[in-house]
């Protein structure tokens, strides 16, 4: 009886320490294979933005690089190829763009989806973003600025937010609009955080 | 009578060959092999599994 319970008990702290390496193990482990398709990402993008063909604009492959993310805010290194794509295996690569929002710097609303605590989590600390904070997107063509304006935090069904006016599906956009959504509260599902900006500028590629 | 330390690990540590400096050394080895398979097999085909830092609306 005694052993039974003392085995038991090495066990369940054996089970512990398994747990304790798993979590390592979302938070550097799973950052480790992202590293490496952001490197073959940016590759990627600036390769085909050398191409210069107005025609790819338009369709780009699941899995492919749809622009260069960059928030001043957190940093000269912040710096994300944005991935096409928000299934579990595109967001392994990076922050995805829902396929069928806007593209970038174009009228309607640009979403993108990132991870908050796993997978290098880019967008672990949006929560920080204030009302007039740029968001810069390095797409094929331009580069376009967003300025944040505003930040809610919704439930895991409110499907609005991505409405090409967020907020109001079924109107017609007028302006473009950017929409940056994880998870809320930090290492929990219930939630969604979410982060709305205009367009301000659009800067021209030089050469 | 009552025996202090692990009755587990106790036991595996009872079953290594050598003096206690070998018998350290391949438990050292051991560990290691077991955090390996952890971390590059049992991880990754279950962090998948669980619905874990969810980012997206809708579905």
């Amino acid at each position: 009886m005694r052993a039974a319970l003392r085995v038991t008990g090495e066990l369940s702290l054996t089970a512990g320490l398994v747990i304790l390496i798993f979590c390592a193990y979302l938070m550097w482990g799973t950052g480790a294979y992202t590293a490496g398709q952001q490197t073959l990402l940016q590759q990627q993008f600036l390769q085909e933005k050398g191409t210069d063909e107005p025609a790819k604009l338009g369709r780009i492959q699941l899995g492919g690089a749809v622009a260069m993310l960059a928030i001043p805010k957190f940093g000269d290194d912040y710096r994300y190829a944005v991935v096409e794509g928000v299934d579990w295996s595109r967001l392994r690569m990076g922050p995805g763009h829902y396929p069928g929002t806007a593209m970038p710097g174009k009228v309607g609303n640009f979403v993108l989806s990132g991870h908050r605590t796993t997978y290098a989590a880019p967008f672990n600390r949006i929560d920080e973003l204030r009302r007039g904070d740029d968001i810069v997107v390095d797409a094929r063509d331009a580069r376009y600025t967003y300025r944040v304006t505003g930040k809610r935090v919704v439930a895991p069904t409110e499907l609005d937010v991505i409405a090409p006016v967020p907020g109001e599906p079924g109107r017609k956009p007028t302006k473009a609009m950017i929409t940056l959504s994880t998870c809320h509260p930090e290492y929990s599902a219930a939630q969604r955080l979410i982060v709305f900006g205009e367009l301000d500028k659009r800067e021209d590629r030089l050469g | 009578m009552t025996r202090t330390g692990s009755v587990m690990y106790g036991w595996i540590w009872r079953l290594l060959p050598g003096n206690p400096a070998a018998k350290a050394l391949t438990s050292l080895v051991l560990a290691g092999l077991v955090a390996a398979v952890l971390w590059y097999v049992v991880f990754p085909w279950l962090e998948p599994r669980l619905p874990l830092d969810p980012t997206t609306v809708g579905r």
